[in-house]
């Protein structure tokens, strides 16, 4: 790990994208609960100090007592911050405070807290907010892997790329020299028809202009904004094609190989177009 | 936009300044052309100005318009005169060329040509050659991602890809051995000699000292294949590999 401390094997990962809307935070919530489901501990923190929402998406808004920035302030401790998670076990959540800004992250005061983190956790999930700025770079500054959640159009894809920039030029590993950050691609609202009708960037058209590795394909679902409004990560969802495609990219974090699949248009059989499904 | 079919702009131009001490027009017109046999190119055409600020007798009218003719003759071109303000002679406003305010000169040294020896039985010669030294060739191995810029003083090697929306710039030659698809300027400090290489043309802009083709006219060209950028003749040429 990155931190000053080399007695743990904490892995930090930040997930981030440059541009908004894109699914970091829903891609944050399901391979932060994916990983703990296969059995490791896990935190996912709340970098998106101002527009808090990864409690939502988690279904813990209403057991928020104090925060991300509570714990830097030393106003609370990391004990009392931390929400653990219903549903899986092994899961924490460090929810944002929704009354700051992103000035109210320090390198010094972010640093404290992942450190202590790591004492406790395997994996330490960073929910990145939206842009370059300041929340975004306190959010991968420590990071030892990154997922760059893009969709496959132009303005996404090229956010992507400026990201991976400042991932390579203004990160800790990259300012100390150490071997540069992971980088993974998560092609995330992903419609196989509207690729065929050339509407939207392909997957070997995107990793052709990124050039980093694919670490899956999130098929656009209705099953992830069901989940959302329900406040649970759509991983959970095993009936659904989102929910499987999250589960194999987090095989694929752990460095088992999984076939990408959900890639092509799906033909409706006779009787689902009877009945209009 | 023009209805008027021009537009008046403002323009500094530099120019030489003829500053007579005292008016004996034989002398200026042997001097002067001593002076500009030495360098003949450097005076050909060349604008001038004739300043009498400095002149204690001052000078009549018809002394005035026979050195613009006698000046003019030897191939200058006279573009104005000044004059001390406070001695302003009278018949300033009977000349045709423009009389220009009073400002601060440089006086310009002009160095004679090396002179020929006259036969001399030894000939010893200091040959000094001018030789461009070499700037340390940059080498990168990482993509140039989106919103990056590199620079080098030399040479510049990228054994990857330049993204769109990033710049790569360098005083002699880029080689971009993956796409190109941001902006790529080689001799930015003006070699005309340097050279863009790169194994995939999606350029958003390609310049060679100066002078920048853009992607719309590129696409027309050579695109997602290699190519070499040259200038030949002030104009940017592209060239399939």
């Amino acid at each position: 790990m990155s931190l000053s401390g080399d007695t743990t094997l904490a892995k930090i990962i930040v997930v981030t994208s440059g541009k908004g809307g894109v699914g970091k935070t829903t891609s944050s919530a399901a391979i932060g609960t994916g990983i703990a489901l296969k059995g490791h501990k896990t935190v996912i923190i709340d970098f998106d100090v101002g527009l808090r929402n990864l409690d939502l998406i988690m279904g813990c808004e209403r057991r928020v007592v104090y925060d991300f920035v509570n714990v830097i302030n030393k106003e609370a401790t990391l004990s009392q911050a931390l929400i653990k998670d219903k549903r899986t076990k092994d899961l924490f959540i460090l929810p944002a405070s929704q009354t700051r800004d992103k000035d109210a992250l320090t390198i010094e005061g972010v640093q404290g807290v992942l450190e202590e983190l790591a004492k406790d956790f395997e994996y330490i999930i960073c929910d990145s907010p939206a842009g370059i700025e300041k929340g975004a770079q306190m959010a991968l500054y420590f990071a030892d892997a990154a997922i760059v959640v893009t969709n496959p159009e132009v303005s996404s894809v090229r956010d992507s790329d400026r990201i991976l920039g400042i991932l390579q030029s203004k990160s800790k590993r990259a300012e100390d020299g150490k071997e540069p950050i992971e980088e993974h691609l998560l092609l995330t609202r992903y419609h196989p028809g509207r690729v065929a009708l050339g509407e939207m960037l392909s997957v070997s058209d995107v990793e052709d202009i990124l050039a980093i590795p694919l670490l899956g394909v999130i098929p656009e679902s209705e099953a992830v904004l069901k989940a959302s409004n329900q406040g649970t990560p759509v991983i959970l969802d095993t009936d659904s094609e989102a929910g499987l495609a999250y589960m194999d990219a987090v095989d694929r974090l752990m460095g088992e190989e999984r076939p990408l699949r959900f890639l092509e248009v799906q033909k409706k059989g006779f009787i689902k177009r009877l009945l209009g499904g | 936009m023009t209805d008027s079919g021009f537009r008046l702009k403002g323009s500094v131009v530099t120019t030489v300044l003829l500053e007579i001490q005292t008016f004996s027009l034989d002398d200026i017109v042997f001097h002067l052309k001593e002076k500009i046999d030495q360098v003949p190119h450097f005076f050909n055409q060349a604008p001038i100005i004739i300043d009498i600020s400095k002149m204690k007798r001052g000078i009549r009218l018809e002394e005035f318009e026979v050195l613009i003719q006698s000046v003019s003759a030897l191939g200058l071109g006279v573009i104005g005169w000044r004059c001390d303000p406070d001695a302003l002679p009278v018949w300033n406003a009977s000349v045709t060329i423009p009389l220009l305010p009073a400002s601060k000169a440089r006086p310009i040294n002009i160095s004679p040509a090396v002179k020929e020896e006259t036969s001399p039985d030894v000939v010893v010669k200091t040959v000094v050659e001018e030789r461009l030294v070499p700037q340390a060739t940059k080498v990168i191995t990482k993509p140039i991602r989106s919103g990056q810029q590199v620079y080098a003083e030399g040479d510049l090697i990228i054994l990857n890809q330049v993204s769109a929306g990033a710049e790569v710039l360098a005083d002699g030659n880029i080689h971009v051995y993956g796409a190109l698809r941001g902006r790529a300027l080689a001799g930015v400090k003006g070699d005309a000699d340097a050279r863009i290489f790169c194994k995939s043309m999606e350029a958003e802009l390609v310049s060679i000292a100066g002078n920048f083709m853009l992607s719309d006219a590129l696409q027309n060209i050579v695109w997602k294949d290699s190519a070499q950028v040259l200038l030949v003749d002030d104009s940017l040429e592209i060239v399939p590999l």
